[in-house]
């Protein structure tokens, strides 16, 4: 179907994305391989989210193609025409890329562990005592097993977040989103969020994070990734990205965060 | 630490509580109308008492609250279908069924249900049959409209009809009240679109639903006196006043009829707050009072 090679797993190719006459996303290029760690880092507005976004369709993009293990999101394309893929197939397509959001997005009359279990249930159709072994297994990777009949409501915002990795995980994605996951948390919450997400990462997990912390930036990433005004600047190794910073933008971005 | 405790008496704070003298006022001239309206209640002749307990249980009396009690009901569920399906029509996206969806409201919402109860009744007047014929099979159905529009029928399609449009608005405003990254984590876990309205916005619009829809119930069981216009001649109102006009004695039978009303929407006033504590789950749960805490 895709000329990608097989150890692809996202493949984003001259990405154009508008709001209203608003360019948001000006000829997006990234690839990232099976099991790579990709940080993008960028100041607030530059389209980070966004870009997240277009990758799951949840918003669509103007131009360009969006390729997950080969598979072209959101539309499908013949003879050189481009068709608008169903519902159900979207649907489908996102069931392989889990996503993390900033506002944790629990699902609220939902305790923890049927948050967990509302991929495997509602969407897969497994039945619930093959889904409860499966979510308290993931509670209690994150640390959460003493939490799982908790409702959302009564547990802090980094345990919300680790139930909102393990509600992710649950469906067994090819490929992790995180937008900002520690922006909404208190200092002393950010840690146990990132280490469950650092556990994640040595797993082999191919994740893609949108983050402020450099920190995780550097021990984690295979690959950083700075964007500024909607588009990618610079990319490379941490080491490079992180210290020796060859775009002005990205030079001052930084001097600012660290 | 237990020496401690025993050597050290702790001496216990005894605040003298705030004095209201204001409510023992209140509550004292309270009583004594109370006890004003009792006696004149008990005393005055005209409410006729003894003809109010002959009649409570009376069969046709119990026949108009089953009616009155089925009538709100059966009409409360359909339009609760009816709603949905408009809400869901009118968030479709189709730009036909969201159309249609607005214009049901507007007409339903703009007409009284006085009207429409009438124009219901009268249906069989305007359409004596109803006949469905497909060329080539020729009538496959012809039916007496009277016979399929009974009184009944056309009483819980006029309530219903007319219940639903201000449902839909009611409907409509809960499911917005639900964040949107609800509806965003379900996507990205790869719900569809009718799983996640029936998964994840209803049950937590529920919530923001039940009191409002509680209101109208109430609302409809006094509504549902209103069906002598289809005429459909069994309920609660419709009962009382035969008997009124035939003992000449409308008080008593107002205080009867009065007195079922009031005991049914106690029933629903219950059934409400059973609703609501079911579907607070999960957000209810650290519930502000309004009122400060005061020691006793
Ligand atoms: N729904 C929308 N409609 C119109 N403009 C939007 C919309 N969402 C985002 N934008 C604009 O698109 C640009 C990129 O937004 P985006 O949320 O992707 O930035 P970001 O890099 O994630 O920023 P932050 O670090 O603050 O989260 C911003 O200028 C924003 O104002
Ligand atoms: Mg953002």
């Amino acid at each position: 179907m895709s000329t990608v090679s097989s150890d692809v797993c996202v493949d984003i190719r001259s990405v154009h994305k508008f709001y209203g006459d608003f360019q948001v996303l000006f000829d997006v290029n990234l690839e990232i391989a099976k099991g790579e760690v990709c940080v993008v880092l960028g100041p607030s507005g530059s389209g980070k989210s966004t870009l997240l976004r277009c990758i799951n369709h949840l918003e669509t993009i103007a131009a360009g193609r969006i390729y997950v293990n080969g598979d072209l999101i959101g539309y499908s394309e013949r003879n050189g025409k481009l068709y608008c893929l169903a519902e159900e197939a979207i649907a489908a397509q996102r069931r392989n890329i889990g996503m993390v959001f900033q506002r944790f997005n629990l699902f609220g009359h939902m305790t923890a562990i049927q948050n967990v279990m509302a991929g495997p249930v509602l969407v897969k159709g497994h039945s619930r005592r093959c889904a409860e072994l499966l979510a308290m297994s993931l509670l209690e990777r994150v640390g959460l097993a003493d939490r799982a009949r908790q409702y959302p409501s009564q547990l802090s915002g980094g345990q919300q977040q680790r139930v909102a990795i393990a509600r992710a995980m649950a469906m067994q994605p090819d490929v992790l989103l995180f937008d900002e996951p520690t922006s909404a948390l208190d200092p002393e919450l950010v840690g146990e969020v990132l280490e469950t997400m650092k556990d994640l990462a040595r797993t082999g997990m191919t994740m893609i994070v949108v983050t402020h912390e450099v920190g995780f930036a550097r021990e984690v990433a295979d690959r950083v990734v700075f964007m500024d005004q909607g588009r990618i600047v610079e990319k490379g190794a941490p080491e490079s990205v992180l210290d020796n910073p060859r775009n002005p933008r990205t030079q001052a971005f930084l001097s600012k965060v660290l | 630490m237990h020496q401690v405790h025993e050597d050290q008496q702790i001496e216990l704070n005894r605040p003298i509580p705030v004095k209201h003298y204001g409510r023992w006022l209140l509550t004292a001239f309270l009583l004594a109308s109370a006890v004003i309206v009792a006696s004149s209640l008990a005393t005055n002749p005209n409410f006729h008492w003894d003809v109010v307990g002959e009649y409570l249980f009376d069969a046709q009396i119990l026949r108009g609250v089953g009616w009155t009690l089925a009538l709100t009901l059966v009409a409360m569920i359909f339009s609760i279908l009816i709603a949905a399906a408009l809400v869901i029509m009118r968030d479709s996206g189709n730009p036909v069924l969201s159309t249609l969806s607005w214009l049901w409201v507007w007409f339903f919402r703009g007409t009284p249900v006085y009207t429409q109860l009438v124009f219901w009744g009268l249906l069989s007047v305007l359409y004596p049959r109803i006949s469905l014929e497909l060329p080539g099979l020729g009538a496959i159905l012809d039916l007496r409209t009277k016979d399929v529009f009974t009184p009944a029928i056309a009483a819980i399609a006029g309530l219903a009809f007319n219940e639903s449009a201000y449902l839909a608005e009611i409907f409509r405003a809960g499911f917005k009240a639900v964040d949107g990254g609800q509806t965003e984590a379900a996507q990205a876990l790869g719900m569809r679109r009718m799983k996640i309205l029936c998964r994840i916005i209803i049950p937590q619009a529920m919530r923001m639903i039940i009191p409002p829809t509680g209101n109208e119930t109430i609302g409809m069981l006094k509504t549902t006196s209103l069906v002598l216009a289809v005429p459909f001649a069994y309920d609660l109102t419709f009962a009382a006043n035969t008997i009124s006009n035939r003992l000449y004695l409308p008080i008593p039978l107002l205080v009867v009829a009065g007195l079922w009303y009031l005991s049914i929407t106690s029933l629903l006033m219950w059934g409400q707050s059973y609703l609501e504590r079911y579907f607070g789950r999960g957000i209810d749960r650290n519930q502000i009072s309004i009122a400060p805490k005061e020691s006793a």
